[in-house]
């Protein structure tokens, strides 16, 4: 007897719900549940990794990442500005530094800020210097042309505004334009803090010393001191605790942003 | 006023009874030509309503006078000073000329007082006591000093536009240009904003108003100038232009304009260069 379509609907749903239920069983029977909680979340571990995984890793971590967006942010405008600017050379300069940039891996900037200019200059920078630039420079491109994109967005009437009280090109943009520019793009702004949270594990690439691991090197090292598991998980689920709600922040700006439209 | 106008040290001559002198003045945007030599002068004190269909360059002649828009031919003098003279400070004279908007342009990230007092403080260096106390005066002139608190986007269009006003009047301007300053507006808040208007008129304050508003035309205006296709078809005391037109052209934009029904029609068709320019 050939079955409805409404029965078909609600046999193939049905395997599906069996062939989850099938697979959750088997895995619980298979597992090696003893062992995987050694490996990935050993109570003794996580007891032994507080506090110094919040007072150092987690405390270096939003440093690095505040120092890079903070550099980021400054050169990403000026480069946005740039971008904009009537003086063709200016705009092609910031074309190609924002091109170059966001082409090339942050892996790369990093080994040329950490190693390849102390070796070729024969200088060491400061290791906050070389956090900041390495972070800084390839996130100043994003957010040029995110800026960009929001300077762009501001309706034109208000710069004509502006300009017929008698305010000059700079005037309007500094008191009108850019104030708008930054409520617009303040989500995508925010994206890029996540993002630059996460980027920030690659300054375990420059050798720090102990005082100064982030989160991720931290957790690489406590590793190999404990064969488990365990450190990376709360290395991880620690970088949750920032971008969880960053990410959650954006959400309510963009739907406060979108009100105000 | 007074020590802005020695700044410029291009003070016009006491009694200088010309606000605006506008000679020859043509304004093309590539291949369309929107301005075919326009000669005409507003006097101070005088209420200029400058009417005609869209498209038909009325709001470019308007924004050609503060240089929002860069003639290409011919002389706008304002006050006394040249404004299509390269070596003129632009910014210097576009303080002394007030400009309102179709669409408003209130800074949307400020209040209304902080609306009427940036320019004051970053414009004309006024301390902040002092540009507060101009923006009060003049949002209780506009009729609406409960409001200094509020953003543009708590306001409706009426209040936002009477607020734009007080922005242009906070800066002592000279004479005034207003924008089809109603036809962005639901009806029933287009009668605040004439008020204001004619408030403003009474006064003495030199206005050049581009409006579709032929009441407030007939009423207010001292002369009402007809454009078409980028020319002055013809201008003259309201009763004349409005009330007797002498030309075919002007008859007929004003039937469709008067008559309800046409000019439904009328509106549809609203989409010339220089129409509709409202931004959000």
């Amino acid at each position: 007897m050939p079955l409805t379509k409404r029965q078909r609907t609600r046999v193939v749903r049905g395997s599906q719900y069996a062939l989850l239920v099938l697979v959750v069983i088997v895995v619980a029977l298979v597992a090696d549940w003893g062992r995987l909680q050694r490996a990935f979340f050993d109570v003794g571990i996580v007891a032994d990794l507080f506090p110094e995984v919040l007072t150092t890793a987690l405390v270096n971590t939003v440093l690095y990442t505040l120092l890079g967006f903070g550099f980021g942010l400054v050169a990403g405008l000026l480069l946005a500005l740039m971008r904009l600017s009537s003086v063709p050379p200016y705009r092609w300069i910031a074309v190609t530094y924002i091109e170059f940039f966001r082409g090339v891996p942050a892996l790369l900037v990093f080994i040329a800020l950490g190693f390849g200019v102390p070796l070729a200059f024969e200088m060491a920078l400061d290791q906050y210097v070389t956090v900041m630039l390495s972070l800084g420079l390839v996130g100043a491109a994003y957010m040029a042309e995110t800026i960009r994109a929001g300077i762009r967005a501001v309706p034109k009437g208000q710069t004509e505004a502006a300009r017929s009280l008698g305010m000059s090109h700079g005037r309007a943009m500094l008191s009108i334009v850019i104030p708008q520019a930054f409520r617009i793009v303040l989500p995508p702004l925010t994206n890029e803090l996540i993002l630059l949270t996460k980027d920030s594990s690659l300054v375990y690439l420059l050798g720090l010393s102990l005082g100064q691991y982030e989160l991720a090197n931290f957790g690489r090292d406590a590793l190999n001191e404990y064969k488990s598991l365990t450190p990376i998980l709360v290395a991880g689920l620690l970088y949750l605790v920032i971008t969880l709600p960053l990410g959650h922040l954006v959400r309510r700006l963009e739907a406060r942003t979108a009100k105000a439209r | 006023m007074t020590t802005d106008t020695a700044k410029t040290g291009r003070a016009p001559a006491a009694g200088d009874p010309t606000a605006i002198a506008v000679t020859g003045l043509h304004k093309a945007f590539g291949d369309l030509e929107v301005l075919k030599g326009i000669d005409f002068t507003v006097r101070r004190g005088e209420v200029v309503c400058v009417i005609g269909p869209s498209g038909s360059g009325k709001s470019t002649l308007l924004r050609c006078v503060n240089l929002l828009e860069e003639p290409t031919s011919g002389t706008v003098v304002v006050a006394g000073t040249e404004v299509t003279d390269p070596d003129v400070d632009i910014d210097r004279v576009r303080r002394r000329i007030g400009m309102v908007f179709q669409s408003f342009n209130l800074f949307p990230h400020l209040t209304a007082l902080e609306n009427l007092t940036i320019a004051q403080q970053r414009v004309l260096r006024r301390d902040k006591a002092e540009a507060e106390r101009i923006a009060r005066a003049n949002l209780a002139r506009v009729g609406l000093s409960d409001k200094e608190r509020s953003y543009p986007a708590q306001l409706s269009g009426g209040q936002q536009q009477r607020v734009a006003i007080a922005r242009a009047l906070s800066m002592d301007p000279e004479l005034m240009l207003f924008d089809e300053p109603t036809s962005a507006l639901d009806p029933e808040l287009v009668g605040d904003v004439l008020a204001v208007m004619r408030s403003l008129a009474d006064e003495g304050m030199t206005m050049l108003v581009v409006t579709h508003e032929m009441s407030f035309a007939r009423e207010v205006a001292d002369r009402v100038v007809f454009m078409d296709g980028g020319v002055i078809v013809e201008e003259g005391p309201p009763d004349r232009v409005v009330g007797a037109p002498q030309h075919e052209r002007t008859r007929t934009f004003l039937a469709r304009v008067l008559d309800p029904a046409a000019a439904e029609v009328g509106e549809v068709a609203d989409a010339g260069p220089e129409g509709k320019r409202v931004d959000r």
